[in-house]
């Protein structure tokens, strides 16, 4: 059915298992090749693990379900390898309009603040996503990415899990220390184990369109993101326009909980919908075609832990959120980014195997902010009783007049990680800082001059612990900081120097090339920062030593019970 | 409007938020809740309630003589456009 996108089809491989005598034993086996399992595998092999990824099909997702990639998942994707081909690729919009009625209520202009390499979103469909990452697993060795090897039975255990797989060539068993379950909403792992996930059903239900435009309905580089609430051509209900890669267009329609999802998934009931779209637009000399055609509903829901023992589960396994702002892909990946490296440690040794208690602490709290924020705007834009209704249509009204109306349009808000404040692998601030870098928080970006050449600053905290050191240390202190990075757990020194000034020749630095990282920061001479390999905040002083840093260390990785 | 706030205004003294939209959204849920399981009648009554507790609570008669006919303004040139 697509035009646009022809699918690959990988290939499947007789596993080595198959027939031997005796189980073998691996530290880590993921379980879904989706962006989420796939984003898991890529950033194990590039921490050193290596990795059995298991996907029951043999290619990328049918249709193009997820289609926006937030700034914070842009950057990981960096890390991951895949950024640049991702934002290439992807359509970096700006300017949302918002229609309510007849009339426009507002416009907005999302335009990035200055100094940091990623936008705020990038709109691409999941199957190019996807087949980026299947791309760049296969420049990584240490990824064993078996197709069509479907997953019967997961045994949990004290020691190791059992995974039990099936393929044409008959079935073989794993045994792994670690199993990251990411095998989407339904999780048949999770379901065969009984566990729990909780939440709510919304009872709605959304028509979504992939289409072909045949023409160009906005100037170039002003391509707009257009919602309506209770537009003349579908009356009652809400609509959604949104571009993608390859001139194919999201179109959603809302459809009340009483629609027949299978009648009106018909090519014959959904066209003239989209026709009424576009010639209601001033698009009516734009011709379309179908690509993909889905209803669906949805979910608010998570489990209780997402950590089970030896099980790990990420992404939609784990958690479903509405696809209202954006948190479903964009939060899984921000999963694996935050359970990768507590598991590197873990395998090597490190650090005991309660900092994955850390991991379902931070992210079930970072899930319950994006189900607030889904569930809020779900609220707002299907309202739920008629004098919900009649407060959200005086919204838009006073939205029209006051720019305290805008602030309380909700049709989504832009998906933003969160910041891990009540972590327990923080150390609290023993100084006073200003601006939002506090214990918890995902580094913000800023431009920085890396021998004289221009770069940003995220690149250069992606590999491991880093201690971001304002200003030149002295001979005494730099001596016990160098020393950190010869540690069971290294932090590498790195130091920032005010615009146009030098740093020492013989120790990592970067120029702060407009000022911005001290800003956002809050940073003078002497004051320094603890990042945890995922580019969070772990602690912060304005006079560092090196005990301060040893301590914050041991907390950050799970380890201060023993300190 | 010289006296009657129409920028976005909602917090909580003393805490900060990293989305501004984060206090309005807070306060929104907390009158849709208000609302929960009233009839129809009931939830107008509440609403009713609503603006007299908070223009008590304002007082200035500057600030409610503005926010009447704003709200209003609104409403009446919903009503001649209906009847255009």
């Amino acid at each position: 059915m697509l035009k646009t996108y022809t699918w690959p089809r990988y290939a499947y491989r007789r596993a080595p298992e198959i027939g031997q005598a005796g189980v073998r034993r691996v530290p880590l086996v993921v379980v879904g090749a989706g962006p989420v399992g796939l984003s898991a595998a890529i950033d194990a092999a590039l921490r050193g693990l290596p990795v059995v990824l298991l996907d029951e099909d043999d290619t990328v997702s049918v249709g193009s379900r997820g289609v926006c990639y937030a700034k914070r998942t842009l950057e990981i994707f960096d890390r991951l390898g895949v950024g640049q081909r991702v934002v290439d690729k992807g359509i970096t919009w700006n300017v949302g309009r918002t229609f309510h009625g007849e009339r426009e209520v507002f416009a907005f202009n999302l335009l990035p603040e200055a100094g940091h390499r990623r936008p705020g979103m990038v709109n691409l469909q999941q199957y190019h996503l996807e087949q980026f990452l299947v791309e760049r697993t296969l420049e990584l060795p240490a990824i064993d990415l078996r197709w069509k090897h479907k997953v019967a039975r997961v045994t949990p255990g004290e020691a190791f899990a059992t995974v039990e797989v099936e393929t044409a060539d008959g079935p073989y068993t794993l045994q792994c220390d670690w199993l990251i379950v990411a095998d989407g909403a339904k999780s048949p792992i999770r379901r065969a184990l009984g566990l729990d996930i909780e939440g709510k059903i919304f009872q709605d239900r959304f028509l979504i369109a992939d289409v072909v435009l045949d023409g160009e309905p906005f100037p170039a580089n002003r391509t707009e993101r257009r919602f309506w609430f209770d537009p003349p051509f579908h009356p009652g209900q809400s609509a959604l326009m949104h571009r993608e890669a390859d001139n194919v267009w999201r179109i959603d329609f809302q459809l009340g909980w009483d629609a027949d999802p299978e009648a009106e998934k018909q090519p014959a009931r959904v066209a003239p919908r989209i026709r009424q779209l576009l010639d209601s637009q001033g698009f009516a000399h734009i011709g379309f075609e179908l690509e993909w055609v889905s209803v669906y509903t949805f979910q608010c829901r998570r489990m209780a832990k997402f950590r089970h023992g030896r099980l790990l589960f990420v992404g939609d396994a784990a958690h479903q959120v509405s696809p209202f702002g954006a948190r479903g892909a964009n939060s899984g990946v921000q999963d694996t980014d935050n359970l990768l490296w507590k598991l590197q440690l873990v395998i090597a040794g490190r650090a005991p195997a309660s900092l994955l208690d850390s991991y379902d602490a931070e992210r079930t709290f970072a899930a319950d902010e994006n189900l607030l924020n889904s569930t809020r705007a779900t609220d707002f834009m299907t309202p739920k009783s008629r004098a919900a209704k009649r407060l959200r249509d005086a919204v838009l009204s006073l939205a029209e007049e006051w720019p305290m109306g805008r602030a309380l349009v909700n049709s989504g808000r832009l998906s933003v990680p969160a910041l891990l404040t009540t972590s327990p692998l923080n150390t609290p601030d023993g100084d006073a800082f200003d601006g939002w870098m506090v214990p918890g928080a995902p580094l913000d970006d800023a431009p920085v001059r890396a021998a004289g050449k221009p770069g940003w600053l995220l690149p250069h905290t992606s590999a491991g612990f880093v201690l971001m050191l304002f200003g030149v240390p002295d001979v005494a202190q730099r001596e016990a900081l160098e020393a950190l990075s010869r540690g069971p757990i290294p932090v590498r020194l790195l130091v920032v120097m005010p615009t146009g000034e030098p740093g020492p020749a013989d120790l990592t630095w970067l120029e702060d090339a407009e000022g911005l990282v001290a800003s956002r920061f809050d940073a003078r001479s002497g004051t320094a920062y603890l990042i945890r390999p995922d580019q969070h905040v772990a602690a912060r002083w304005r006079r560092c030593d090196a005990a301060a840093v040893h301590a914050a260390l041991a907390r950050a990785t799970g380890q201060e019970s023993q300190a | 409007m010289t006296h009657l706030i129409t920028e976005p205004h909602f917090g909580t003294p003393g805490i900060r938020h990293r989305q501004a939209y984060t206090p309005g959204d807070d306060f929104y849920e907390l009158l849709i809740e208000g609302h929960r399981d009233l009839s129809d009648a009931q939830s107008e009554l509440m609403n009713a309630r609503l603006v007299l507790l908070l223009a008590n609570h304002i007082g200035d008669l500057r600030v409610l003589r503005e926010a009447i006919a704003a709200a209003r303004a609104g409403v009446a040139s919903t009503a001649e456009a209906r009847h255009e």
